[in-house]
């Protein structure tokens, strides 16, 4: 399996560019998943990875074998596309067993293949069956199935689970996280999909215009996000934003803002000793709030509406005019209209500079 | 049941009644004619009601008549070997200016020019090209120091010659559907074969082609139909000469009724095509059915799953 590596790889689409020059990493054996909004330019990453679009500068390297001028088939990829791409004309068992038969593969040793993976993915039923005769999450299965056969070095996945039902996708997230605990291949996985990302990434590159915003492992990219962007993408609910002002009073700082004043941790108000008196981002995730108003510093936020999600709910509530999202357990009863004390675990809050929106 | 509800069911065949009236007057009622005077030995100068009813004689004396059979053959040979060209070249062109590159629409319209100009006129036009003396063909071949070639006087190379004409005008056609239908493949299958490792000829032949397949029959089938029933562009260049050798089925036709005055034999002859057209047609139908009730088939099967 080699190691990927792209080098200042760029794109343009006439005059418009969609990916600046781009650096990026991908380990031996890793599954790595690029995740950010449509149009952040992943899949034109995947893409350019697999051959299917040209690069308009910079190079790739397989080890540190330049592939850039080498065809698709050459590159020994195999790929999962988003609508699945199977062959209409041909049944399940053809069409896995496609490239096989290009190659001019024994029979016997096709037949068998096929079977192994088939089996592997519960569609072994389906062999003479044509594509149209299989419902959404099948043909899921045997577009992932045909990638498998092919026993390649480097797997590509653009958006797999993005057409199946909620329910469906969550089974196959779980199937594709077992698949990549068994199989030891280079995975790329692209997804807008922040909880398909956390679960299945060893490590995620999050993606925004173009550029990384941030590479890392799904805790790193929750514990400790780079800036703004990937703090509000990753995680669910969203992490809430609020305008404060930092002030210095009994040798510690405090974010001050719109109908909260909360004290920072220690460590912060050592690196953000010289951000008294600025104008700062309050980054604040709904799980940092409790309903033990002695567990952290205390807020008042007035209750908007109340999504019950089951064991969870979400609150929408206030702050000053700013919403704010709090993640709540549905057993302790809350009422509309009034409002609410919590105690906000200040260890985890984050800083984000104003203008730049980097953490700091 | 009342008066007023009998009236309501009858309301539908009272909007119908225009239009199934119009079929009968413009498609029906001339059919039946042609049926009816088939069995008559009618010529021009007569009224139809003084012609004699002879029965299935013109039929018959069709069947065991060498010339027609002969001009029977030269029809389905034209038809076979202008709809083998037009298909092989349709398709082949269509393949090869797939693809989005600078000038391709303006090529593509100029290829599909041909169809657009009337058929006499471009038996004329070719018919002028294949002069012995002064075409543009025999003047090139003379230029270079080569034999003329007898393009309109030679049986062999006057089948030839209409041919080409025909291919030259009906090439467009088969290209602009398979283009349409190369255009409307998945391109994400193609994608999949492209990682598959397909080179461009297995792409065609594996993907392409099968999933062109229904569009390629329908169009082939169309052509057929039409092939058979050419006639202006041979009527003009070679009027079925020289000897038989291009006397395609409706020029015959032509000829019967314009030149030998033989109206009843002429509408003999036209039913003997017709019948062969409706089964052409009918096989058209059938197949496209057949493709219909596939995808209905399949389409249920997976609502199954």
């Amino acid at each position: 399996m080699p190691t990927i590596r792209f080098e200042q790889v760029e794109k343009s689409f006439g005059a418009v560019r969609v990916l600046p020059p781009l650096d990026l990493t991908l380990d031996d054996g890793e599954f790595t998943v690029l995740v950010g909004p449509s149009g952040c330019g992943k899949s034109t990453t995947l893409r350019i990875l697999a051959g299917l679009e040209e690069l308009s500068g910079g190079e790739i390297y397989f080890d540190e074998k330049p592939i850039s001028n080498l065809a698709s088939k050459e590159r020994d990829l195999a790929m999962v596309f988003q609508d699945y791409a199977l062959y209409p004309h041909m049944n399940i068992a053809k069409n896995m067993s496609f490239a096989l038969r290009l190659k001019k593969t024994p029979a016997a040793e096709i037949e068998t293949k096929v079977k192994r993976v088939a089996d592997m993915l519960n569609i072994g039923h389906l062999l003479d069956r044509k594509p149209a005769e299989l419902s959404g999450g099948q043909r899921q299965r045997v577009a992932m199935g045909r990638a498998l056969v092919r026993d390649a070095s480097t797997f590509l996945f653009d958006e797999p689970l993005s057409n199946l039902d909620a329910k469906l996708r969550g089974k196959m997230r779980t199937e594709l996280a077992e698949m990549r605990d068994t199989l030891d291949k280079n995975m790329v996985y692209v997804t807008h999909d922040q909880i398909e990302a956390m679960t299945l990434g060893d490590r995620i590159v999050v993606m925004s215009e173009g550029v990384i915003q941030q590479q890392g492992t799904p805790e790193q990219l929750f514990k400790e996000p780079a800036n703004k962007f990937v703090a509000g993408f990753i995680g669910s609910p969203t992490m809430n934003f609020l305008d404060a002002e930092l002030v210095s009073e009994k040798s510690k700082l405090w974010a001050r803002g719109d109908g909260f004043n909360l004290p920072l941790s220690k460590e912060m108000t050592a690196t953000l000793k010289g951000y008294s008196k600025k104008e700062v981002t309050l980054g604040v995730r709904p799980s940092s709030f409790s309903t033990d108003t002695k567990a952290g510093a205390p807020i008042e936020l007035r209750l908007v509406v109340s999504e019950y999600l089951g064991a969870q709910s979400t609150l929408v509530t206030k702050c000053g005019e700013a919403e704010v999202l709090v993640e709540h357990e549905s057993s302790s009863p809350v009422r509309t209209g009034g409002t609410l004390k919590f105690g906000v675990r200040t260890e985890e809050l984050m800083v984000f500079d104003k203008e730049t929106e980097r953490r700091l | 049941m009342t008066t007023a509800s009998k009236l309501n069911r009858l309301t539908p065949y009272f909007f119908l009644a225009p239009a199934v009236l119009l079929l009968i007057v413009a498609l029906l009622y001339p059919i039946g004619y042609m049926i009816y005077a088939s069995f008559l030995d009618w010529r021009p100068s007569q009224y139809i009601s003084e012609a004699e009813f002879v029965g299935f004689r013109n039929y018959i004396n069709l069947w065991n008549d060498e010339a027609f059979r002969e001009s029977f053959g030269v029809t389905l040979k034209f038809a076979a070997v202008v709809v083998t060209l037009e298909m092989a070249l349709g398709v082949g062109l269509a393949l090869l200016l797939d693809r989005n590159l600078r000038g391709m629409a303006a090529l593509r319209t100029i290829f599909i020019l041909p169809m657009m100009i009337a058929p006499i006129v471009v038996g004329l036009m070719w018919r002028y090209m294949y002069h012995p003396t002064v075409g543009i063909f025999n003047r090139t071949l003379k230029n270079w120091g080569l034999e003329p070639i007898p393009w309109l006087s030679d049986g062999t190379w006057s089948f030839i010659a209409v041919v080409i004409a025909d291919v030259w005008q009906w090439t467009p056609f088969i290209f602009i559907l398979s283009l349409a239908a190369l255009q409307s493949l998945p391109q994400s299958a193609l994608e999949a074969a492209e990682l598959d490792g397909a080179s461009g000829w297995q792409k065609i032949w594996h993907i392409k082609l099968p999933l062109m397949m229904p569009v390629l029959i329908v169009a082939l089938l169309l052509r057929l139909i039409d092939a058979f029933k050419v006639l202006e562009v041979v009527l003009v260049m070679t009027n079925g000469g020289p000897g038989l050798s291009t006397e395609i089925l409706s020029l015959r036709i032509f000829r019967t009724a314009q030149e030998f005055q033989e109206l009843g034999v002429a509408a003999a002859m036209s039913n003997y095509l017709l019948i062969l057209l409706m089964l052409l047609t009918t096989i058209m139908f059938v197949y496209n059915k057949a493709v219909e009730n596939r995808a209905a088939r399949l389409r249920a099967a997976a609502q199954e799953t």
